[in-house]
Parts: C-alpha cells; structure tokens; sequence
C-alpha cells in the first residue's frame, strides 16, 4: 500500500484564480461573494453570488481549445494546468499512463445545455449545435484535463453533488494507495450560475434571497435562511510517497483517510441526526489510524442552509464525541465563497491542506447571531494560529452523499 | 458584408485564424487543421447566419464552395 502525498494545487475562485490570490483571501476572512451580475435574479429573489471574477480562458489555454469547452471544463482545466505546473510533474520523466485524471461536477455543462435547449425551441430541432453534447456532458472536464496535460492513466468523473470533488479526492486517493496509479489530477469544478441553474435551487428554496452581500452566506448563524451558489474549480495532484520522493517534489501534506456514505433518507435533506455524515467521518479516521482527539480542524460543509449546519453540527458530536468535539475548530469557508456545489470539496480540501501546512484555522465569516443548537467552535470572524496535525474535510450532497477526506500535516522526514 | 465575408468570419472565429488565413480557394480541412467538429459547427454557424439547411458536407471542401452552395440555396 502506498503513502499517498499533495503535490500540486490549482484554483479558480470567487476569492481569485490561482491559489495563492484563494487561500489569501481565506485566511484574511474576505468575502468573494458580490451582487450577481451574470443575469437579472430578481424574479427568483435572488440577489448575490459566488461569481469567478475577471477569469479569461485564453490566457489559461488556447483559445480555440477554450471556445470548444463550456465554463465548467475551462475552470476545470485552468486550475489543472495550474496544480500541474506547481506540481513540477514532467511527463518526459513520469510515464504519463501513471498519470490519471478524477475530476467530477456536480451539474456540468449547464450553460451549453440551457443555451441549446433554447436554440432548439427558438430554431428547430436540426439547428443544435454540434459541440452541444462535448460540452454539456458532466465527465468532459476530465477528458479535456487529460487533453490538456498528457495525462493517460486512469480518467473518470464522479457525480455526488456537492460532494462530487471530495468523493473523486477520495477515489483518487484509494486509486495510489492501491498502486493502480502514481499520481492523479483530483477534484471538481462547477458553472451553473445561470439562469436554469439557480432558478432550479431558488425553486427548492435552497438559496439565500439576502440582497447584502456581507449577510449573505452566513453559515452557522441563527438566520441563515439558504446557501449563495458559488463557482470555480480545485485541482489537488495526489501522487504515491514513492514518486514524491524520487523526483525531490515539494510536499504539501498527505492525505491519510476517506469515508464515502449514503444516508438512505431523502433526496435533498440530510438525516437529522446526522448519522450518514458521521459514519463518513469515523470511516475516514479509521482508515487514517487516529482517534477524535487527533483531529484539529474540520473544514465543515456548513452550507448555511437551515438544515445542513444543525445536521452536519449533530453529525461532528455523534462521531467525535461530545467531548472532542467541542475541541476541534470548525470553520465553513462557503461563508466567503459561496457554494460551489461539484467544486465545493475541491476548493476546501486546498482549504484544509494549506491550513494544516500553515498553523492556520480559518475563519466562518457572518455569524452574527449565534444559534443554541450549533454549540461548537466555528472560528467566528478571524483566523486563528496553531499548530495543527490532521484536518477533516466534510461535503454532503444531494441524494445523501456524504464524502469525507482526512488530511495531515507534512513533516521533512530526517 | 458579402455571403464570403460572413463565412470568412464564421471559420476565423471556430479556428481561431486570421482573416488573410481564410481566402475563397482556401481548403479548411487540410489548410486550416478543422477536424470534424469544427466542421459540423461551422456548417450550423453558417445555417444559423444565412437561416438555410447545408443537408451534406459531402464535395465541400474549400471557402468557395461553401459560398457557392449558400448563394445557391439563397436564389431558391
């Protein structure tokens, strides 16, 4: 069984689009989220989001690869090509069908999709687009990674939800562990700020209709009423100790656990009591060899929906225990990002790492009044130094997917 | 615009080339590397610009030819 290390990290965010401008943003508590701009929200009561801001695929890419790709894939390869980069993997060296790709969404390709389909009403049904179905279709940001990169090992897309990026970090994980790869490109990657996209959460009355900016996204908070839909991408190249070590790379933690779970309950609400999520957490511990009290941080779904934050807070007691739990700093980073839904895992597992690396716990931004049955530390406000030594990193998704990946810090081997 | 700029514009646009890149004796299968989706995209680029249906891509293989083939389909 092999170790398996981080290597790389790329980033597209609301926060900024590469990881440095990302996990600045983090650990200062700004807020990326803004008033929506793409479209006019108002007939829905939608008013802010999570948007990625000032992004040009073409000076990520070529750009006749980028007009062949909707929003979701471009995130997706921008931020590969950026943790590929900082990988300093050279396929010239690695055999590139050691190489391998786990890269989900949560939706996909919505705007092609909702483009089309307007086409089709407006035009006819012979006028559809020939790239329709290449750029809609929710595995093709990890086909076009692989284009992009070289990458020829293993390539698939997992589709959880919300947990879509944390299920592939996962699977990507088990997939070095168990020698079927020696490095992988692992997240997700999302684009559905659309009219189709948000109008479909603004149905389920999932979405915040808070029209500040700053009062939007409030996870934690006793009125939060609804998550702030986020966009973006988080690449992570996962790679064996073996390889790390053999080619000098630099390392930036390891990742020692992952628990995958299914509530059985409902198609959108979480169990109350939190079970699924927790079995999830103590799976992810097991298999790192480490009881509650190791853990230091939990990067925490924390969605600011009303059900999420006292589920996933019942969920954290029932598998650390009381006690511990009201130990471990809990932050919900989505306060400053917005919910990136497929992408969400992948951004916060980068979230966790880097925090585990610095001694930083980030903050929960916008909790102004707290609420009496989320009773834990939730790092209210600002960050916090300290030294850390393993993370969780937790995402729930719709359908009663439950993904979480155990992260510790690197220490140089003497 | 004539029927050859609007189709010019079309194919600079997909492939991403210049506009003296794409003349009307110019072949874009082989001059300008489109593969088969650039084909069929600019075929339904075209077919939305002019509001004609381009039933084969069969014998078109140069500028010319796809202009010829919308001036035709617009006399009728």
């Amino acid at each position: 069984m092999e170790r398996v290390v981080i290597t790389g990290l790329g980033a597209i965010t609301p926060l900024g689009n590469s990881v440095e401008e990302f996990w600045e943003g983090i650990k200062t508590g700004t807020n990326g989220i803004a008033p929506l701009t793409k479209f006019d929200g108002e007939a829905i009561n939608v008013h802010v989001a999570g948007e990625v801001k000032g992004f040009e695929a073409k000076s990520f890419m070529d750009r006749k690869l980028a007009k062949r790709m909707d929003p979701f894939s471009q995130y997706g390869v921008a931020a590969a090509l950026e943790a590929m980069k900082d990988s300093g993997i050279n396929l010239e060296e690695m055999n590139p069908e050691r190489l391998g790709v786990m890269v989900g969404s949560g939706i996909g390709g919505l705007n092609a999709m909702q483009d089309q389909i307007i086409k089709m009403h407006e035009k006819g049904l012979d006028r559809v687009a020939p790239f329709f179905v290449p750029m809609a279709i929710g595995n093709m940001v990890a086909g076009n990674i692989s284009i992009a990169t070289g990458a020829k090992g293993p390539n698939l897309s997992i589709v959880t939800a919300c947990a879509s990026g944390n299920n592939s970090i996962g699977e990507a994980f088990r997939t070095i562990k168990h020698g079927y790869a020696d490095a992988m490109l692992a997240g997700g990657s999302e684009a559905s700020i659309n009219e189709i996209g948000m109008s479909g959460f603004a149905a389920l009355n999932a979405l915040s209709t808070s029209e500040d900016p700053d009062a939007a996204s409030t996870p934690f908070d006793k009125n939060r009423h609804g998550f702030v839909m986020g966009e973006g991408a988080g690449i992570l190249v996962l790679e064996s100790l073996t390889s790390a070590l053999n080619r000098n790379a630099k390392i930036y933690g390891e990742i020692t656990g992952y628990g995958a779970t299914g509530d059985s309950f409902h198609m959108t609400a979480p169990s109350p009591d939190g079970s699924g999520a927790a079995r999830a957490m103590k799976l992810a511990m097991e298999e790192s060899g480490i009881s509650s009290e190791e853990v230091n941080y939990i990067n925490a779904h924390g969605t600011s929906t009303p059900a999420n934050d006292v589920s996933e807070t019942e969920a954290i007691k029932l598998a650390l225990g009381e006690d511990a739990a009201k130990q471990v700093g809990i932050s919900s980073t989505k306060s400053m990002t917005g919910h990136l839904l497929g992408g969400a895992g992948a951004i916060e597992a980068i979230v966790t790492v880097k925090a585990l690396q610095e001694g930083i716990l980030p903050p929960t931004i916008n909790i102004k009044t707290p609420d009496e049955a989320c009773d834990l530390d939730y790092i209210k406000d600002t960050a916090r130094e300290m030294e850390l030594t393993y993370g969780l990193n937790n995402s729930l998704g719709f359908g009663g997917h439950n993904a979480v990946t155990c992260f510790k810090k690197w220490e140089e081997q003497a | 615009m004539t029927t050859f700029e609007k189709i010019q514009e079309i194919i600079v646009d997909q492939l991403d080339k210049e506009e003296s890149e794409v003349q009307r004796s110019t072949n874009f299968r082989e001059e300008l590397e489109a593969d088969s989706l650039d084909l069929f995209q600019i075929i339904n680029d075209i077919e939305d610009e002019f509001d004609i249906k381009i039933e084969s891509e069969e014998g078109l293989t140069t500028v010319d030819d796809l202009v010829k083939y919308v001036e035709t389909q617009l006399e009728a």
